[in-house]
């Protein structure tokens, strides 16, 4: 198999291996490596989406994830003709895998954010060799998390009563609920991270057009770089909005995941009715969301050959913030502990050791041991800087946060208040079948945007390099 | 300035013999501090229509060129200010009021005063997510908005986009361009300036 990447290295002398994940004695270790000049970050980027064919290993996952969507297809309408029944919830367990899954993937998606934004205000220079495919990440995640709810209404042709329409029934939607906030959150969510990462492309949608050869490529980047020419009065201003979006994006971030929790923390149930829940979901959306980052870029720098933008030096801050947040994340679950014991508060004691020793204590166990256990071995640099085993730790955590949502929404709902309505919650093959197509809907789109969209901020990249300083030796 | 005007030539001949108006002339630099320097220059030879077209914002040079700081900011303000507003409104006229009010006759809604969980109608903190997300989504649509709409994009057709030479505009070359329309514009001593500037390639662009 020829992936992209062995044919181009051997084109390009320019790229050496070289550590920098230590910082020289003065001044810091290069964040490009391997490109002499401009035109090299350009090329290596963009020949990724000149090639004419895909490699192959793209082929073999576009094909997998392309049928796993045909399979999401089959299990929403089958969901939709029949009713939510199909899923395996029954009446106290009413949220399971769909809520689970929506959770899930709304958390990945803020590490996108975090990087795009977040990293910006504090001028983490290294967030460009990542934001861009980062952001693309949180886009198709927040797509994912949408359906889940949206086909959790059961009715679905009832979803627009979501929004304030007015209609003939002089109906509006409930505004003290959180669940309206969510739609109004999510929705928020998904079109300042379109807006943001379309304003990120427009400079490189214009480099992919000047460097199209056929017609058709040139028309397509042509239409969607709306005519942009690197004007520098042009650039005052794209960068004046590029920080507003950044600075509005931040505090959106953070209200996003903190909603999802309201979705919990305002109801009466004992295990969700807690204050410690917006940090605590907030941190774990950043953490589940950097694992999938990792997930996403330890293949892509390696099939297409980006090895000298996405640097050692680029996972290895990505696995710091992995061990940061995942600390946070284990602190949380045992001040939820400490807090439902010194509560003293009857149900609140009972479902947190029900959640450790009752009928889920497998996944509670697997929670902790995926969060806040194997994190740890992120403390040693060999780990950090070993890309199979990070690539291992980040699949370990990405299935440990599912099983967080999981833990919390589902032990908390099967053994509540009463014994008598005490019940156990098992997915049917619908709700696996749901879940599967939905990382599959989530792949297919990542493909098509590695395939088609440059995955490399190339004007970022540019803009810090040492030889992008007017006022350098060079 | 009458006599500069009267000198400028205004049309130029293309290989195929057809005439076509001159829309300016641009220079090519090959690093950002060439560029950055010639800028000032520029900027100091009193031009007025001219820019810099660079692959990525080279750090200060903006300034350099004596761009005005926008005002995009001020209008997101208001924006958010909108936002937030609107969101109040919305939440306290559909969920806390039985009024009737109208979309310009057209539209007629009526609220509907919503007791639920003995919360008092005008509950203000659970109308607080809604609103912030309405300020954030008015502010980001505004910011984006804004910025394409005084950069005058999308603008498909331009003259310089026809060029070859500034196809590397978006890749690793820095132009500077001085339009014809600039009063100070006389083709052949702008051009001898801009080769002065250390341009390593000087070009007609025609309209």
């Amino acid at each position: 198999m020829t992936t992209v990447s062995s044919a181009i290295d051997r084109q390009d002398p320019g790229f050496i291996e070289v550590d920098n994940t230590v910082d020289p004695v003065s001044g810091r270790a290069p964040l490009v490596l391997g490109c002499r000049d401009f035109h090299d970050v350009t090329h290596s980027v963009c020949r990724v989406n000149e090639a004419p064919k895909a490699p192959l290993a793209w082929w073999v996952a576009f094909a997998i994830s392309l049928s796993l969507v045909g399979f999401l297809g089959v299990c929403v309408l089958y969901l939709i003709l029949t009713g939510v029944g199909v899923w395996g919830l029954n009446n106290p367990v009413m949220w399971a895998f769909d809520i689970t899954n929506f959770v899930w993937w709304v958390g990945i998606g803020h590490a996108g954010t975090l990087i795009s934004a977040i990293l910006f205000l504090f001028r983490q220079k290294w967030r460009t060799g990542i934001n861009r495919f980062a952001e693309a990440m949180t886009i198709f995640a927040v797509i994912c998390a949408g359906l889940f709810p949206g086909i959790h209404v059961g009715r679905v042709w009832f979803a627009y009563w979501l929004f304030p329409i007015p209609n003939q029934m002089d109906m509006w939607p409930q505004f003290r609920s959180p669940l309206l906030w969510d739609v109004f959150a999510v929705g928020t969510y998904f079109t300042v991270s379109l807006v943001f990462w379309y304003v990120g492309l427009i400079p490189d949608l214009a480099t992919m057009r000047d460097r199209a050869t056929g017609k058709l490529r040139q028309f397509a980047y042509g239409f969607f770089a709306l005519g942009w020419r690197g004007s520098m009065r042009h650039w005052h201003r794209y960068e004046v909005a590029y920080l507003l979006l950044a600075a509005l994006a931040t505090p959106l971030v953070l209200s996003v995941h903190s909603v999802v929790s309201f979705d919990f923390a305002v109801s009466q149930l004992p295990g969700w009715h807690t204050t410690i829940f917006p940090p605590y979901f907030v941190a774990g959306a950043i953490f589940s969301g950097f694992a999938m980052v990792m997930t996403l870029a330890v293949p892509a720098r390696e099939l297409f050959g980006l090895k000298n933008i996405i640097t050692l030096r680029h996972l290895d801050n990505m696995n710091k913030i992995i061990l940061v947040t995942g600390c946070i994340v284990g602190y949380a679950y045992a001040m939820e502990f400490f807090i439902a014991w010194y509560s003293g508060a009857l149900y609140e004691k009972f479902a947190f050791l029900n959640r450790a020793f009752g009928q889920y204590w497998w996944a509670y166990f697997i929670m902790v041991g995926s969060n806040v256990i194997t994190p740890q071995l992120f403390w040693f640099k060999a780990i950090r800087t070993s890309i199979p085993l990070m690539f291992a730790l980040s699949i370990v955590v990405n299935i440990g946060m599912w099983f967080e949502r999981f833990v919390i929404i589902v032990s908390s709902l099967a053994n509540d208040f009463l014994p008598s309505s005490w019940d156990a919650f098992f997915p049917t093959w619908v709700d696996i079948g749901t879940m599967l197509g939905a990382i599959g809907l989530f792949s297919t789109l990542f493909l098509l945007f590695c395939r088609y969209l440059p995955m490399i901020a190339i004007a970022e990249v540019k803009a810090v390099m040492p030889q992008a300083d007017p006022h350098g030796q060079h | 300035m009458s006599t500069l005007t009267i000198e400028r030539p205004t049309t130029a001949r293309t290989a195929d013999g057809s005439t076509s108006r001159l829309w300016g002339l641009m220079a090519e630099f090959k690093t950002p501090s060439a560029i950055f320097e010639a800028a000032g220059k520029v900027r100091d030879a009193g031009y007025r229509h001219w820019d810099c077209h660079v692959p990525f914002p080279v750090h200060g040079l903006d300034k350099q060129m004596g761009v005005k700081r926008t005002i995009i900011p001020v209008i997101v303000f208001f924006a958010g200010l909108t936002g937030c507003s609107v969101g109040f409104l919305l939440q306290a006229f559909t969920n806390a009021t039985g009024a009737e009010w109208s979309f310009w006759a057209i539209v007629w809604v009526t609220g509907y005063p919503f007791l639920i969980s003995g919360k008092p109608l005008l509950s203000i903190p659970s109308f607080i997510p809604v609103m912030f997300e309405i300020t954030i989504l008015l502010s980001a649509l505004t910011t984006a908005g804004v910025m394409l709409l005084f950069n005058g994009l999308p603008r498909w057709n331009h003259p310089l986009l026809a060029k070859k030479r500034f196809l590397r505009a978006s890749d690793d070359r820095f132009f500077i361009v001085i339009e014809s329309r600039d009063g100070r514009f006389i083709r052949s001593k702008t051009e001898d300036f801009l080769k002065g500037l250390g341009a390593v390639h000087v070009e007609a662009v025609e309209d």
